[in-house]
């Protein structure tokens, strides 16, 4: 019976994990070595996504993520100080558009496979695609419109998950960083040594986001997660003029590419504050945060091409950072091969905001030995496709 | 020589630059390559938020000043300038010349206290007869004119319902806080407001220049940055007024064209750099913010006036969520993430975080100045931009 667990990393994902483990009235710790939500969940865009996973394991996380998305956002509410920050949770749907008669085929095939595994997929020719997004360009001629896509703030809902975890008793423990194992006689992990001193636990749990693989290390296990960088522009605050959120059809091929070099894919959404998020861009150059302008050039261009009244934006900043990728793009949630005491819970790329709750629950539902909502089986760490080149 | 030359990104392509007004049509896009850069890129009045200052006729001291000098504008009849340093001086004498009647020029900073700080090492005054003969002329036509001037005072409140009518004046004890007991109220139609300056770093931040821990740019004696071929000079690495800015941009731009620093040439200017140095830490002791400026603070106090986020709000993000980290804390709160992107509130949004953050510290290396869009382009701008220098 696990009674322990400490959670390394205080991103989304080792946030939802808390909150999912203290609701169920395990006692958990929380170490991140900076603040929390510090990582890569402070670094990207909010959107919780079905339409850009096709039929699979990821796509089943994402339809039980989306929907605990719901409920969670809901209990967050009623939970939390009335003062805290509006996690901004919009189900606003979501528009996919291609520019070619191609790219519209290749869409069309790829919505049909994710509407037999249960997606809400409906095609649109382009004056229904310029419908429900008027600022939509020439270049559009075909789309799919996602109404189970959502958003949130995901900096503002990483936060909010952890104070709903401390609420139920999870600790909290910023500026720890982590730096050996902590093993019984046995050869069993029972802790880890941090900056901080040694923590305790029955189970230990590597939540850490791009940098999973170095403290996997650490802790005596493989494995291969790496950074695959990412940039945004914001603009100035402007009217309402995107309602959905909408992407280029690339933004598919982008996500399963195993390309090394710069590759960009248009995602436009408007925030509740009224400023115009623009991405974004894919890129493995290491942990190398450097804001390149060939790489912001890239992600304009290709932005105006889809909504051309976007040229006139005023962009006021450049953020980003990376995303935790795994050879094979599923994440990796289970137990480490050849390190009893010690969990997995990571690589989730691109989709680990939207992905987190259903992350936090499988997690706590197998440790505790619950029935779990889902096969968690796809996702463990030692499957074969997780072993070859990273 | 290239004007109205807008330097949006440094990155390792070169130095980007919009050409052309900042809000105009048709900019022309530039990129620059360069054996060495030179970052003189300088700073803005710093200014604390008064409750009533996001009211219309409440300007920077520096903002004011350039309209009255720089346009011959005067920005109300009856002007009241407050805040702390020696730069309150020169404002009240523009004001004067552009037309306004200045009510009271009020120096947070008390007298005893600024006597010790400006007569501490004496002979090092010696050195700065100009400074302080420049200082003695304004202080000599505010005289003249019959400006009162008070030490130990701040504006504490700003009133007004669509504009400035009138402020609180308040005595300060030595840690600024404002004296038990009203203030006096003074009818204005316009306040400018400054306290010190704020260096712009982001370019330095851009080309990965180390800052020292009140935020300049750290430099050498050669004005050599921590970034190979990357100079520093004049306000970004310390206030110190015109005639530093000048010593040091003569050293960085003979190292930078290949010179060598301890050149006989440079001897002036090494020899007069020390001395205003000096003269410079002077007037940071003499002039340094109180640490109880708060006190004059309400609840609905607006910090950030872009987003409008009030002093109310900055301590709800902190309790609710307890984060310990900055870019966590501005998102919930908004502050600082408006058009201005925390160049006026930044310093002071962090302050108010920091006290009340119950271990008073912030986790994370986040700086405020980080602005990798070093000044606002349109995305078509950035669309079309040039990714290799053009000669000509
Ligand atoms: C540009 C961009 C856009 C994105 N857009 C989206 C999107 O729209 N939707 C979506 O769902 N996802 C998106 N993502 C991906 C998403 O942000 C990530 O998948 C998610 O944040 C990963 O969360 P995490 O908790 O695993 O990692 P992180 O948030 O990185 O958390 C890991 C934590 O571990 C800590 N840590 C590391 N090493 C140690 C150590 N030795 N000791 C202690 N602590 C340590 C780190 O400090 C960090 O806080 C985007 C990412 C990027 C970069
Ligand atoms: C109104 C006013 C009155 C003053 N009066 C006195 C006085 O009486 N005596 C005295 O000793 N000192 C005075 N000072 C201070 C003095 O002006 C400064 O010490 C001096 O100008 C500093 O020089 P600098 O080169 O460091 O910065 P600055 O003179 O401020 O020059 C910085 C330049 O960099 C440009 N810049 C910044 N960012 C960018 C970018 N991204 N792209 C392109 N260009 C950029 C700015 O537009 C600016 O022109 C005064 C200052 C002000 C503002």
């Amino acid at each position: 019976m696990t009674r322990d667990v400490l959670v390394i990393g205080a991103g989304i994902v080792g946030a939802a994990i808390a909150r999912s483990l203290a609701r169920r009235g395990v006692t958990v710790v929380v170490v991140d070595r900076g603040p929390a939500v510090g990582g890569t969940s402070g670094a990207g865009e909010g959107n919780l996504l079905v339409s850009d996973k096709g039929p699979g394991p990821e796509l089943e996380l994402a339809k039980y993520s989306l929907g605990l998305w719901r409920t969670w956002a809901a209990e967050l509410r009623t939970e939390l100080d009335a003062r805290f920050a509006s996690i901004e949770y919009v189900a606003k749907g979501g528009v996919v558009v291609a520019t070619s008669a191609g790219g519209a085929d290749a869409l069309r095939g790829f919505a049909a496979r994710q509407q037999r595994a249960g997606v809400e997929a409906h095609f649109l020719d382009a004056s229904e695609a310029r419908a429900l997004e008027p600022e939509l360009g020439p270049a559009v001629v075909a789309g799919v419109h996602y109404p189970q896509d959502a958003q949130v703030q995901p900096v503002i809902a990483a936060e909010a998950i952890l104070a709903s975890a401390r609420r139920s008793g999870a600790r909290v423990l910023p500026g720890t960083t982590v730096t050996g194992p902590e093993v019984d006689r046995s050869g069993r992990l029972v802790g880890v040594r941090t900056t901080k001193g040694t923590l305790r636990a029955d189970v230990v749990i590597v939540a850490a986001g791009p940098w999973s693989g170095e403290v996997a290390r650490t802790l005596g296990g493989t494995l291969r997660i790496g950074p695959r960088k990412g940039l945004l522009l914001v603009t100035a605050r402007m009217g309402p003029r995107v309602r959905h959120k909408v992407y280029d059809a690339d933004y598919v091929g982008a996500v399963q590419s195993d390309d090394r070099a710069l590759q960009t894919s248009t995602v436009i959404e408007s925030t509740e504050s009224g400023t115009i998020l623009i991405g974004s861009s894919r890129q493995d150059v290491g942990f190398d945060g450097r804001v390149e302008v060939s790489v912001l050039r890239a992600i304009a261009s290709r932005a105006i091409g889809l909504m051309p009244f976007l040229a006139d934006a005023t962009v006021i900043r450049a953020y980003g950072g990376f995303r935790p990728f795994s050879p094979d793009h599923l994440p990796v949630i289970g137990p480490a091969p050849g390190v009893p005491g010690l969990w997995y819970a990571t690589g989730h790329e691109g989709a680990g905001i939207g992905l987190a709750p259903a992350t936090g629950e499988l997690v706590a539902a197998s440790l505790l030995g619950e029935t779990t909502a889902l096969e968690i089986d796809p996702f463990r760490a030692d499957r074969a496709t997780l072993s070859g080149a990273a | 020589m290239v004007t109205s030359a807008h330097v949006w990104s440094i990155d390792s392509d070169g130095v980007h630059v919009m050409v052309g007004e900042a809000d105009g049509e048709g900019r022309e896009s530039r990129c620059y390559r360069a054996a060495a850069v030179v970052l003189a890129t300088g700073a803005h009045d710093r200014v604390l938020p008064v409750p009533g200052w996001d009211l219309p006729g409440v300007y920077s001291a520096g903002g004011g000043q350039a309209l009255a000098k720089g346009e011959g504008v005067a920005i109300g009849r009856r002007v009241v300038v407050a805040g702390t340093g020696p730069f309150l001086l020169p404002v009240a004498s523009s004001l004067l010349d552009a037309g306004c009647a200045v009510a009271g020029v009020f120096e947070a900073g008390r007298a005893g206290h600024l006597m010790r700080r400006w007569t501490v090492r004496p002979w090092e005054l010696l050195g700065q007869p100009a400074k302080v003969l420049e200082l003695g002329r304004y202080g000599s036509t505010l005289a003249r004119r019959r400006v009162r001037y008070a030490t130990g005072c701040a504006v504490t409140a700003i009133h007004g319902g669509q504009r400035v009518e009138a402020v609180t004046v308040s005595r300060l004890d030595a840690s600024w806080a404002p004296r038990p007991g009203v203030g006096e109220t003074l009818d204005v139609d316009a306040v400018c407001l400054g306290f010190g300056f704020s260096p712009r770093v982001e370019l330095a931040l851009a080309a990965g220049c180390r800052l020292d821990d009140r935020h300049f740019v750290m430099v050498d004696a050669q004005q050599r940055t921590s970034v190979p071929s990357v100079f520093a000079a004049g306000e970004i690495t310390g206030i110190g007024g015109v005639d530093l800015a000048l010593c040091e941009g003569t050293i960085a731009g003979h190292v930078a064209a290949g010179g060598r620093g301890d050149d006989s040439v440079l001897r002036v200017e090494r020899r007069r750099r020390k001395v205003l140095r000096a003269f410079a830490s002077r007037l940071q002791g003499a002039h340094a913010i109180g640490p109880k400026w708060t006190d004059w603070l309400n609840d609905d106090t607006v910090v950030c006036r872009c987003e409008e986020v009030d002093v109310a709000r900055l301590r709800s993000v902190v309790e609710t969520s307890e984060s310990l980290s900055l870019r966590s804390l501005m998102l919930q709160s908004r502050a600082g993430l408006g058009s201005c992107q925390a160049r006026i509130c930044g310093r002071t949004v962090e302050e108010l975080l920091l006290r009340t953050i119950p271990s008073h510290r912030l986790v994370g290396e986040g700086s405020i100045d980080r602005r990798p869009i070093a000044s606002p382009v349109r995305l078509g701008e950035i669309a079309q931009s040039r990714a290799f220098e053009v000669e000509g």
